[in-house]
């Protein structure tokens, strides 16, 4: 059975995912700073999606750079690196407008709790990077067109 | 897709007819905003934004919010699906990632054992 993965908008600016993986902290932290552990995950395979490469300095001030597929790249930089229990990094690919990520590892009876915060500069930024406001309402017009289709093509059969 | 009824329908094209009302929404789409930010944006009166607005709110397309003196004006119930529906892919997502970080980890704990040797620190 499959530990639950939940996801809170803790507030206007930060979202928080939780899990819970069954291993002790140091194994996970490991597949989260291990570059050739961390690509066979992140991608992920059952979505579709496979990380070309993955290049990571896992140090305060080291860099990283993930590859799905050109112009498909995520990059940013360490800020905290505690082994085994705390890791903090930039997303930096998107401008000033990118979130910062914090992941916390706490080891219980042999099992690890992840909790993964993003934190976005504003309320504005995490909208942006989520609903995508301008995408929302081309969506909106969108299905009000279809709509008008349907009924101009049923007008006319009358 | 949503089910409309024929006057919700009606109120929906109404709303949507006029230009100014489109604005408005797309406007509102970026940020929430108040009446007489809405009237100085597209340089309306307060009384013609009101009436544009009202319009909206009645076609479900917008929520407006009295706090003190001010109308807060924004994106209706629509709008707030689309954002439960991002969240949720969102979650699917990491949960696809954890299943397959949990294989990761599985054959991490299997070598460990294999080597029997102490864990490292």
């Amino acid at each position: 059975m499959k530990n639950r993965t939940t996801v809170e908008r803790k507030s206007d600016r930060e979202l928080v995912v939780t899990r819970t993986f069954d291993a002790p902290a140091r194994i996970v932290f490991e597949a989260w700073t291990q570059p050739d552990l961390f690509k066979r995950w992140w991608g992920p395979k059952s979505m579709g999606m496979a990380l070309l490469s993955c290049e990571m300095d896992v140090r305060v001030g080291g860099g990283y750079r993930l590859v799905f597929g050109p112009g498909l790249e995520f990059f940013g930089r360490y800020l905290e690196v505690t082994p085994h229990s705390r890791l903090v990094w930039t997303n930096d690919e998107g401008g000033d407008g990118g979130p910062v990520t914090t992941v916390t590892f706490e080891e219980k009876d042999g099992k690890t709790l992840l909790v993964m915060s993003e934190l976005y500069p504003s309320k504005e930024a995490l909208d942006a990077a989520g609903t995508g406001a301008a995408e929302g309402m081309v969506e909106l017009f969108g299905q009000l067109d279809e709509l008008l289709v349907t009924l101009g093509a049923s007008a006319g059969r009358v | 897709m949503v089910q409309y009824t024929n006057a919700a329908l009606d109120a929906s094209f109404a709303a949507l007819a006029d230009v100014t009302r489109r604005g408005v929404l797309e406007q509102l789409g970026r940020a929430e905003a108040s009446i007489t930010e809405l009237a100085e944006k597209f340089n309306m009166t307060l009384t013609g934004m009101k009436k544009h607005v009202g319009v909206l709110e009645r076609a479900g397309l917008v929520i407006t919010q009295k706090i003190g003196r001010v109308r807060t004006c924004k994106v209706g119930p629509q709008r707030l699906e689309e954002a439960t529906a991002w969240l949720e892919k969102y979650r699917q997502l990491w949960a696809a990632r954890f299943d397959e970080l949990d294989q990761v980890i599985e054959d991490l704990k299997q070598s460990e054992k294999f080597a029997g040797r102490k864990p490292r620190e």
